[in-house]
Parts: structure tokens; sequence; C-alpha cells
């Protein structure tokens, strides 16, 4: 995968699998600390000990379609050759963190990507799903938590109408924007 | 710093106009995989583009986008498959955001499948 974007919207999807009912995703990138850190974690399933350990494995997954699950081994692979670190903690009934932390400045590390757009893909695309979304650029944040857009526009207008959807997309890159000025990570 | 505030005047002028979305029987189902194998060809901007234009060109009632998880042919992913009610489903492969555009406007809103881009001319071709 191109871009760490793209690897969120892969793990965020194992959450969805999971019957998550909240994903929160954290992006913090700290421009002093040489860091880029995300955070993914859900209320779903959970993993025992045994399928925590074996997530790492690119040998293993739950799905029948196909024999192999690299989903997980892709993030870890993509943090660790930037110098970063890797984390996976889960509890079975209480859900699942992931965290994977990039060097900034690595000359390894892929691009963020359009994070804007995957998380909007997520919020479209999962609507039973609430999501609470963190960008963290040093001191500045922007949160979106779709718990208070559903509490504005009530249960019956989908985020899918187009007018909510091209709010939410503009919402995601204004707040980028607003916190990161722009800059290229 | 845009404000939510603005979806609220979108629920105001949205009132009594929304209409009911459940699934209609006559509607077509377009299904983009969406699992590791999706994500890492291109299926995501494929996604984007689909749902786009169905929104833009008011075909939501029409035609339902959504997503799913791996079906088991990731070396053809990025995959769309369309049910139409009554036909056979058609499995596109390989598919980019042009390709799907094009797929919407000849198969979906034309009638006329792509054949060039389906599962079963990609695999006719590798005999």
């Amino acid at each position: 995968m191109p871009e760490i974007a793209l690897n969120i919207l892969d793990i965020a999807e194992n959450s969805v699998r999971a019957d998550a009912s909240l994903i929160g995703i954290t992006v913090s990138v700290q421009p002093e600390e040489d860091t880029l850190t995300v955070s993914i974690k859900d209320d779903g399933c959970g993993m025992t000990p045994e399928e925590a350990g074996k997530v790492l494995d690119p040998f293993f997954t739950t799905r029948t379609t196909r024999k192999v699950g690299l989903g997980v081994p892709f993030f870890k692979q993509a943090a660790e050759s930037a110098g970063g670190s890797f984390q996976i903690d889960s509890e079975i009934g209480k859900g699942t963190e992931v965290t994977a932390v990039f060097r900034l400045s690595h000359i390894d590390r892929m691009p963020l990507g359009d994070i804007s757009s995957v998380i909007h893909t997520l919020i479209v695309f999962n609507e039973p799903v609430d999501f609470r979304y963190t960008y963290r650029y040093g001191e500045k944040s922007f949160v979106l938590d779709t718990g208070e857009m559903r509490e504005i526009l009530g249960t019956e207008i989908s985020f899918r109408e187009p007018e909510v959807s091209a709010f939410i997309r503009e919402y995601l890159e204004t707040g980028k924007e607003e916190t990161d000025g722009g800059t290229e990570i | 710093m845009k404000s939510l505030e603005e979806l609220r005047a979108i629920r105001a002028k949205m009132q009594g106009k929304v209409g009911v979305r459940a699934e209609n029987e006559n509607q077509i189902r377009v299904v983009v995989g969406m699992a590791t194998c999706g994500i890492a060809s291109g299926a995501r901007p494929v996604l984007t583009a689909l749902s786009d234009a169905v929104q833009e060109q008011n075909l939501s009632e029409k035609i339902c986008v959504t997503q799913t998880g791996c079906i088991g042919l990731c070396q053809y992913e990025p995959i769309v498959e369309v049910m139409e009610p009554g036909k056979e489903k058609v499995t596109y492969v390989k598919m980019t955001p042009e390709k799907a555009l094009e797929m919407l406007r000849m198969h979906l809103l034309g009638g006329q499948v792509v054949t060039k881009y389906t599962l079963s001319a990609v695999q006719d071709g590798l005999k």
C-alpha cells in the first residue's frame, strides 16, 4: 500500500467487521518529536491473546475466501521500516487498539496520503458505526465526531445524502488544513 | 473553521424532502470489494468515483453503491459486481475510476454490459 491513509482504511475495516459501534481514529503528527502516530481503537468483539499474536502472521486470517491476511502485517512493516514501532492490544469482548508510530523524517516513511477522503469513505459507507476522528499537528488539533453530527441531523437524514456527504468532506478538508497549515505530510 | 451548525441548516432544508430510502426491489446493487486486496489495488478511488457519480446524477433511487470484503479473486482487484434484479450478476475486474464511470454510463444507464472489463473476458484472454 502506497499511503498510510490506505492502511488506516484497511485496519478500520477490520474494526467494522468486528462489529464495533465506535471506532476512534487518531493521527498525530509531531514534528518536534519527529513522529507520526496512528491509533485505531474499536469496541468490537476483540481477540483472544492467541489470535492477537497470530494476526501479525501473514498466513493467518479468519476469512474463508483466501488463506492470507496481509492488512496488519503491511501496517506493521510500514511502521517498522520507517524507524517506528507497532503495537496491537486486544481483549475479547472489549475491543482492539492498533498503534503504529512512524519516524516522520525517515526516508522510507510512506506519505500520509489522502486521509480526509479515507475518513469520509469510512463514515459514509459505514453509517451504523460511530467514528471519532482526531487529527493533531503539533499543539493544534481537529476532531470530527459522527455522534455529534447525528445529534444535529436526527436519525432520518443519511450521511449519504449528497449535501451531507459534501459537508463531511469539506469539514474534514478544512479541519486538516487549519490544523497543519497545508503542510505536505 | 467550518461549523457543525451548517448541518442544522441542511437538516431544516431537507425536512419533509427525505423520502423513504428503503432499498427497493428494482434497485441495481453495485458492490466494490474493499478488503486489503481491493484497497491495495486501488478500490477506494473506484468506490468514490461510483458513489459520487450516482449522487451527482441523482441516481440513488435506481442505483445503490456499497462495499464488501474479499470474494477470493484478489489477483483481479479492484472488483466491482453489478447485481441487477432478474439478471445474472456481472463481475468487472481490474477496475479504475475511468473504467467504472464508463461502466456506469454504458451498463447501469445504457443496459449494455461492458464485456471487455468483465471477469469472463479477462479469463478467456488468458486461455
